[in-house]
């Protein structure tokens, strides 16, 4: 089921890939209101929003497959195979298998969803995605009773991703969410932006994306899905557990050891911009705070 | 020995000696403002700023490097490089002072979080501690000071090492997970400063 979930942010947030005005006479448009179709957007938004475009989002990527650089993903995930990719649903489900992404795209409905993307690194990005609800895809494969979490896990082919040929992480890269952070309608599998199909460096053919999560929770080149009823191992605890938790949510109130997260850059605001104040959640406290409700967020960071 | 007969080493030192240490002074001053161009302009990615404290940052450890490897270069292959270990000293912390300044007023901008900054976080407190070191010897890198420290200044100017130790290590952990570029970094620079030492009767004596 589709647009369980509606958009905030809306296209005028995000600078159309083929824009021809130069940014500041686009966020100069935004600011005087004038046309670009964005009545009944919110004004605080826009006011605050530096729109990201194409550019920006595929050439700035973290996807250490690929190299540690934020241009080595550009330069090198050339070199991926993304056809055939299928994606291996297994663990606690009525019907395991390997599923297609072919099949999985025409059983699902594509729509865009805006959300901000807040990297642990404290960077943002407004990204215009394109998916469905993971939701929709774990109902494909039937989730049984007492399942309690969904594990995640990205390809390993050293010879087409260059940067697992070295032990930055332990490959292949896995990531996890508690069931219900996994079945909530903000939560996606990503499989294109801007309306066109994932690029390789930002995860193709289809990443997960849960946007009141730090990035590394939207683990990319998705090929297997795993429902268990205990925590599954996530690869930057393993890498360093004092300073990524399981759950590694957005808040500006629980600092990385050696970095404040009250605080985010804003990609493509330039050299003189000031940092802008890193929301709850990164601003979607409204649809996830009750997931936590009891919880000591400093203790399960 | 005759001009057509004249080693490796001696065409470099004759070339050295040819090189006026202004234009080393002047070579090495230029990427920063080219790269401050470059961040204010689009051309170091859409993320200027870290881009920017990186780059000067990087060049930093490049020249303490460099000035580690001028007494080997003499000691172990005759290369002699000694007119130009001030310059390249002193600009390596003018690189220093860069890399601090984007850090100090583009990137926190905000004077409360910075002293946060330098106290919680380890590895910015052992970036902070490595430039300390370095104050004193920019400060003394003249002919003056030489003079009036006299044997002092050779004992100060020690420093050099603990500070390009820290700044190896700063770098190594401020990266995510463990990373092959800056290990290297800190490896050549404990090598350079291993290479001067070495064990005697057990204790550590200079080589």
């Amino acid at each position: 089921m589709a647009y369980r979930w509606k958009n905030t942010f809306t296209r005028a947030d995000a600078t159309p890939e083929a824009h021809f005005l130069n940014r500041r006479a686009f966020v100069g448009a935004i600011a005087a209101g004038v046309g670009l179709g964005m009545a009944g957007s919110r004004a605080s938004a826009q006011d605050t929003l530096k729109p990201n475009d194409w550019d920006e989002i595929t050439n700035y990527c973290n996807f250490y497959e690929f190299g540690t650089g934020k241009e080595d993903p550009p330069r090198y995930a050339k070199a991926l195979t993304t056809s055939p990719w299928s994606i291996e649903v297994d663990g606690m489900v009525d019907r395991p298998g390997a599923y297609d992404v072919n099949d999985i795209m025409s059983e699902m409905t594509i729509e865009e969803r805006i959300y901000r993307f807040r990297c642990v690194e404290a960077w943002s990005m407004i990204i215009p995605w394109n998916g469905f609800e993971l939701a929709d895809l774990l109902a494909m494969a039937g989730v049984q009773d007492g399942a309690k979490y969904v594990a995640f896990e990205t390809l390993y082919r050293p010879e087409e991703m260059i940067g697992q040929r070295y032990p930055v992480l332990d490959w292949p890269y896995v990531e996890g969410l508690r069931l219900d952070e996994a079945l909530h309608p903000l939560t996606i599998m990503a499989t294109g932006i801007y309306g066109k199909p994932m690029p390789k460096q930002n995860g193709a053919p289809m990443r997960l994306v849960v946007p009141w999560k730090y990035g590394f929770k939207s683990i990319k080149s998705v090929v297997r899905i795993t429902l268990t009823d205990k925590e599954p191992p996530t690869s930057w605890n393993r890498a360093g557990p004092q300073e990524y938790g399981f759950y590694s949510n957005v808040n500006p109130n629980v600092d990385h050891p050696r970095w404040s997260q009250a605080t985010e850059r804003v990609i493509g605001s330039g050299l003189f911009a000031s940092r802008q104040p890193t929301l709850m959640f990164n601003g979607y406290q409204e649809e996830v705070a009750s997931l936590y409700e009891g919880m000591d967020l400093a203790k399960h960071f | 020995m005759t001009g057509s007969t004249l080693g490796i080493v001696d065409r470099v030192n004759l070339f050295a000696r040819r090189i006026p240490v202004w234009l080393v002074y002047g070579l090495v001053a230029l990427p920063a403002p080219y790269l401050f161009y470059l961040a204010a302009t689009g051309g170091l990615g859409v993320e200027p700023i870290s881009a920017l404290e990186h780059e000067y940052g990087e060049l930093a450890l490049k020249l303490l490097i460099a000035g580690l490897c001028i007494t080997p270069l003499r000691r172990f292959l005759g290369v002699n490089l000694m007119k130009f270990r001030r310059a390249i000293g002193v600009m390596a912390f003018a690189y220093v002072f860069a890399h601090l300044g984007v850090w100090l007023f583009l990137d926190v901008q905000d004077w409360g979080r910075i002293w946060a900054d330098i106290v919680k976080r380890p590895y910015i407190t052992i970036g902070m501690v490595g430039f300390v070191l370095l104050v004193p010897l920019a400060v003394t890198s003249n002919n003056l000071s030489l003079r009036w420290l006299g044997p002092l200044w050779r004992k100060l100017h020690l420093l050099v090492f603990p500070a390009a130790i820290l700044a190896g290590l700063h770098f190594v952990m401020l990266r995510k997970g463990v990373q092959i570029e800056p290990l290297l970094y800190l490896g050549t620079i404990l090598a350079l400063v291993g290479i001067r030492f070495r064990l005697r009767d057990g204790k550590i004596v200079r080589a």
